[in-house]
């Protein structure tokens, strides 16, 4: 390279000239993905003609004629298949919301003990951690139903704390039983959950203002407590706790959690859990570590550092993993369609065998997981934001 | 036409990965042009009808049904590929060309044959009814008495249509265990998870057979259902259908007429009868009619595997582990319902 | 260059002979017995802890080496292993080649047992840096025709001659899971990184289809992309073209991973400063040259980590094709269980499976780990 030589002005020529090059790639690009698309379809439609298979939503208003074993609403079989994706979809919720709070508790424990300074303590949970990632997550969901299928039955069922019982029948767990004088106690707590809310907000500018104040948590806790801790006495406690007794072949009274529901939710809180637990973990160390220093100079005690100095400032970096992980947990659930707990994949699949409409049962089941999983990524992004913030 | 030619792409993209493209046309076309015909039967085993032995092989009832349809076709037993399909993958495997003939106990039901699954069933093969297994502790005596059982059920089959059907009948509820692997499924009853197990009664005897105590286990004698079992193809085909059901009705005629695998050749050489003379293809023209490799179809199959009655006696007549008396599934002439029209 | 030289009278200054080691203050190294105390009993609470553990690995260790060791039947028949009460290992040891092979035929197959040895061997040979070179990946590639072709009996529809073709719906065992992962990352690799570039590209076309891909694939659970390829995709081809079960499953497993490699090396792009694009573009190279000599070699060093965890999650979502009813290396596993004779060791296969599973993974996470260090050095605090 001695020396430049300057070329001879030309006319550039349109596949050198990057824009006119760009607008000939997308188009190309999007003429081919129109033609795809419209081969699929076209072709969809003539098979779909020729084997006699139909396009439509009208089996959805059809009774499904099969049962469901578990649901938050009540389903027969004179229901109709619509009704029965709607089921599958609240278990599909209900598993994933219990199963979200659930993993986050235990991995935050499981990253902050991997940290601990005991020694016994950190390999235990290193130790769990690296034989739960490192399986497939099918096969330990097998595992834990073989595991809960080979429990004594309901008569030997082993007891896990007050009214609380595990047997291969699923769990049993107290329970308060629904009626309407419970709905001042619902408000009551709505009313204290907003009441503290405000109290801590008054008592954080309090604290900034003159640098002294009451402490939160207890107040906070009074008024979410007490408050619907009122409204029963008022009325005189009516609400009843339905405890689980065994009676004859099976337990009555309490709720009954069902092995499929337990088995997935081990499952999945177990496998979660491991990947959170390494997420927190990598959360924590990322912390410089004079913050550590600097926290213990000013002599607070280590579970306050890690309360107010440390969490604080590793949750920028977990909340991000933290997401894909709820969804990972989210889309985790449809293996449930192996061990029969019936969410939507489960439901899904028996009304595609049933109907045979494949196209439509699929086309709505994927279209609602990524609903659910678009709304999750936004508001963990709000979050994320609010989080971010506060970095100054 | 453009979308040819994108399909022409998307073909040779698929040729990448070294598809097996069949000739559009009929189905019997593509099976004699492939050379084999692909045969969906109840996977990964299900005993006494199909189950692969250490090498990979598969036997049983529904996999001889195969093999002498492949008999009929190519005069040749072993022109048969065997696909393992699920309760709820075998539907799409024989819409989507996967399989050519579902065997594999398929119920033989009014919107399987006309609906939007649109399937050929050419005979029944095997009459079966949706029974009801429970443990010998519970002492359960009739299906009624089942209020709020928990009840082990396959997915995506008649039998978890009739079981809501009959516990609506009684005014019963209960409260089903939905597992679509077979395997699993009887596991979790085996091990206590459901009161009851119900399925066909022939799968329900082969199940059973699994258990890890069998004899602790009572099937009660309600039949809550009617299933008549019989290989399944697509619609479309009449050719196909022609051979599969005269398949069929040749193992239920060497049965009637008592021809066996022992004295097949025997009888082919000496009979008077012409009934037996055009079965065994010694008076010559049934095979060419129904489009069979050659008139002795018949002969080649009772050979291979004998009668109606020797195939089930083999795999899962009385001496079997399923234990299954003839009942129904008897010739005509001794109370059962195997019924073949004339062969002529 | 001429070195400074010190003058003479301050060499004296330097130490000649290394000076003896100072012990450390008495206070900060007790002796051992003493160390160990304080480590697990120092404070009330880490006794506590210590004590919680010691009584987990009391509760949980001995019933569990009994039944897996000292009761465990190694060889045998399953009325010898129900009889011991243990462990049943002489079922895996009975079921072992079935779960290496699956249905694939008996007499043939020595043809995947080569694979396995070639397949073996290249691994072998790309974890050792010294053969990271260009060649490698032709090699790979061509590896992976081989392999295919030697299962199979054909390469891209033809037949080799002497080979009698196996349909792809009698592979099973572990090569099914070999296949569905290896490949799905290969092809993967080239897809995701053009979907990464389309997703940073300034076309809005480009740009658009490649989020779509990306979102849309990984907001819907890997089974609905399974149930898709079984159900729906035979739909989409014209009469007469199909294309077999596995070969579905296994562009399905395609497509999920290249989205989220795209992902992945998306992580890699962001990473590279700004100022190493602007260094390309003031040397005059176009966008194809910038991307293949400055970005992608850097982007995709410092993701590998990342991608070796996304094929840790890929290897181990093989296990779903279960549901389609595949026989991949856990499938045939399970279908082993349905074995009349040997009724009732679900658990030890399970367990065999999930060691399988382990060791895989955790190898090469621990791999991971390492080349992360060995690969960036400045990274490492």
């Amino acid at each position: 390279m001695s020396t430049i030589e300057t070329p001879p002005a030309t006319k550039t020529a349109f596949w050198n000239d990057p824009v006119k090059r760009g607008l000939a790639l997308q188009t190309v690009l999007i003429v081919f993905v129109l033609l795809v698309v419209w081969a699929a379809w076209s072709n969809m439609s003539a098979n779909m003609v020729a084997r006699g298979l139909i396009f439509g939503w009208d089996y959805l208003g059809r009774p499904a004629n099969f049962a469901i074993g578990e649901g938050l609403i009540p389903f027969a079989p004179t229901d109709s298949y619509g009704r029965a994706v709607i089921v599958g979809l609240l278990n599909t919720l209900r598993i994933a919301v219990v199963g979200i709070i659930l993993a986050t508790l235990l991995g935050v424990a499981l990253g902050v003990m991997r940290l601990s300074s005991n020694p016994l303590l950190a390999r235990l949970v290193s130790g769990y951690v690296e034989v739960v990632r490192n399986t497939p997550l099918l096969l330990q969901l097998f595992l834990w139903y073989a595991i809960i299928n080979t429990l004594p039955g309901p008569r030997q069922a082993l007891p896990l704390g007050p009214g609380m019982f595990l047997s291969n029948r699923g769990m049993k767990v107290p329970w308060v039983e629904w009626s309407d004088v419970l709905w001042p106690v619902i408000w009551a707590l709505v009313a204290g959950i907003i009441g503290a809310f405000i109290a801590s907000r008054a008592l954080q500018r309090r604290r900034e203002a003159t640098g002294d104040a009451p402490p939160t948590l207890p107040i906070a806790a009074a008024l979410i407590i007490g408050l619907p801790f009122l409204a029963l006495a008022v009325q005189g406690f009516p609400a009843t706790l339905t405890v689980p007794v065994l009676q004859g072949f099976n337990f009555t009274g309490g709720i009954e959690l069902s092995p499929e529901f337990v088995a997935l939710l081990l499952g999945l809180v177990l496998y979660t859990a491991a990947f959170i637990a390494e997420i927190v973990r990598g959360g924590i160390v990322s912390v410089y570590k004079g913050q550590w220093e600097a926290a213990r100079a000013l002599g607070l005690p280590a579970p306050r550092i890690m309360r107010l100095v440390i969490l604080p400032q590793a949750l920028r970096v977990i909340i991000p993993p933290l997401t894909s992980q709820y969804l990972n947990l989210t889309k985790n659930s449809s293996l449930a369609v192996a061990i029969g707990y019936p969410e939507l994949v489960h439901v899904s699949n028996t009304t595609m065998n049933q109907t045979g409409r494949a196209v439509e049962v699929i086309l709505v089941f994927a279209l609602v997981y990524l609903t659910i999983s678009l709304l999750t990524s936004a508001f963990m992004n709000w979050y994320n934001g609010r989080v971010a913030i506060r970095e100054r | 036409m453009i979308r040819n030619f994108v399909l022409a792409g998307l073909a040779a993209a698929a040729f990448v990965f070294g598809p097996t493209a069949a000739e559009a046309g009929r189905d019997l076309d593509a099976i004699k042009a492939r050379g084999t015909i692909r045969c969906g039967v109840q996977g990964p085993s299900n005993p006494g009808f199909g189950v692969p032995n250490a090498q990979g092989v598969w036997g049983g009832f529904n996999v001889e049904v195969c093999r002498a349809i492949a008999i009929t076709i190519f005069n040749d037993p072993s022109k048969v590929e065997f696909v393992p399909v699920t309760t709820q993958s075998r539907f799409p495997a024989l819409t989507n060309g996967e399989v050519d003939v579902l065997s594999n106990n398929t119920t033989w039901t009014l919107t399987r044959d006309t609906g939007v699954n649109r399937f050929n069933f050419p005979a029944i093969i095997f009459y079966d009814g949706q029974a009801i297994m429970v443990s010998r502790r519970l002492n359960v005596t009739s299906a009624r008495g089942l209020n709020g059982a928990t009840v082990c059920v396959q997915p995506g089959t008649t039998t978890e249509l009739n079981l809501a059907d009959f516990f609506r009948q009684n005014n019963m509820t209960f409260r089903p265990v939905v597992i679509e692997a077979l395997d699993e499924l009887r596991r979790a009853y085996d091990q206590g998870r459901c009161d009851v197990f119900t399925n066909d009664f022939a799968a329900l005897a082969a199940q059973r057979t699994l258990l890890s105590n069998p004899r602790d286990h009572v099937i009660l004698p309600e039949r809550i259902s009617k299933e008549p079992l019989g290989p399944t193809i697509r619609q479309g085909d009449e050719e196909l259908t022609n051979i599969v059901a005269w398949t069929v009705f040749a193992l239920i005629d060497a049965e009637e007429f008592g021809i066996t695998q022992a004295n097949v050749d025997q009888i082919a050489g000496s009979a008077t009868d012409p009934r037996i003379r055009r079965l065994l293809g010694v008076e010559p023209g049934m095979g060419t009619a129904i489009g069979a490799a050659n008139d002795q179809y018949a002969r080649t199959i009772i050979k291979a595997f004998g009668n109606y009655g020797e195939m089930f006696e083999r795999h899962l007549g009385v001496n079997t582990p399923l234990g299954l008396e003839r009942g129904q599934n008897n010739i005509w002439t001794k109370g059962g319902l195997l019924y073949a029209p004339p062969a002529r | 260059m001429n070195r400074p030289v010190a003058p003479d009278a301050l060499v004296h200054y330097v130490a000649s002979e290394k000076l003896a080691d100072l012990k450390p203050p008495a206070s900060v190294l007790p002796p051992w017995p003493v160390a160990l105390f304080r480590t697990y009993f120092g404070t009330p609470a880490t006794a506590a802890i210590t004590l919680v553990c010691l009584a987990i690995l009391a509760w949980t260790l001995p019933p569990f080496l009994s039944w897996a060791f000292i009761n465990a039947t190694w060889t045998g028949t399953a009325a010898q292993c129900r009889e011991a009460g243990g462990a049943c290992w002489a079922f895996i040891g009975e079921k072992f080649w079935f779960s290496v092979f699956g249905l694939y035929p008996y007499e043939l197959r020595w043809r995947p047992a080569t694979v396995l040895v070639i397949f073996a061997v290249m691994v072998a040979l790309s974890t050792q840096r010294l053969f990271w070179r260009r060649e490698l990946v032709y090699a790979w590639f061509a590896v992976l025709a081989v392999m295919w072709g030697l299962m199979g009996g054909s390469v891209l529809g033809i037949p080799i001659p002497g080979l009698e073709p196996v349909a792809t719906r009698l592979w099973g065992g572990w090569l099914v899971t070999i296949f569905l992962s290896v490949f799905g990352l290969a092809m993967a690799y080239p897809i995701g990184i053009m979907l990464a570039l389309g997703r940073r590209s300034k076309r809005p076309i480009v740009r658009a289809l490649s989020v779509t891909w990306i979102e849309f694939i990984r907001g819907v659970p890997l089974i609905s992309l399974l149930f898709i390829a079984t159900f729906i995709v035979p739909l989409f081809m014209p009469q007469g073209v199909e294309i077999d079960r596995l070969i579905r499953a296994q562009i399905a497993f395609i497509v999920f991973a290249a989205a989220y490699m795209a992902e992945v090396f998306r992580g890699g792009l962001q990473a590279i400063p700004k100022g190493q694009f602007e260094g390309a573009d003031s040397l005059g190279l176009n966008y194809a040259q910038t991307m293949r000599f400055i970005v992608l070699p850097q982007a995709l060093k410092i993701t590998i980590p990342a991608q070796v965890n996304t094929f840790i999650g890929l290897f181990k979502d093989t296990t779903l094709v279960l549901i389609i009813g595949i026989f991949d290396f856990f499938t045939t596993l399970r279908s082993a269980l349905g074995d009349s004779n040997w009724l009732g060791f679900a658990t030890e296969a399970y367990l065999y499976a999930a060691f399988v599973y382990f060791i895989a993974c955790y190898t090469m996470s621990r791999y991971s780990q390492r080349l992360e260090k060995d690969l960036s050095p400045e990274r490492v605090r």
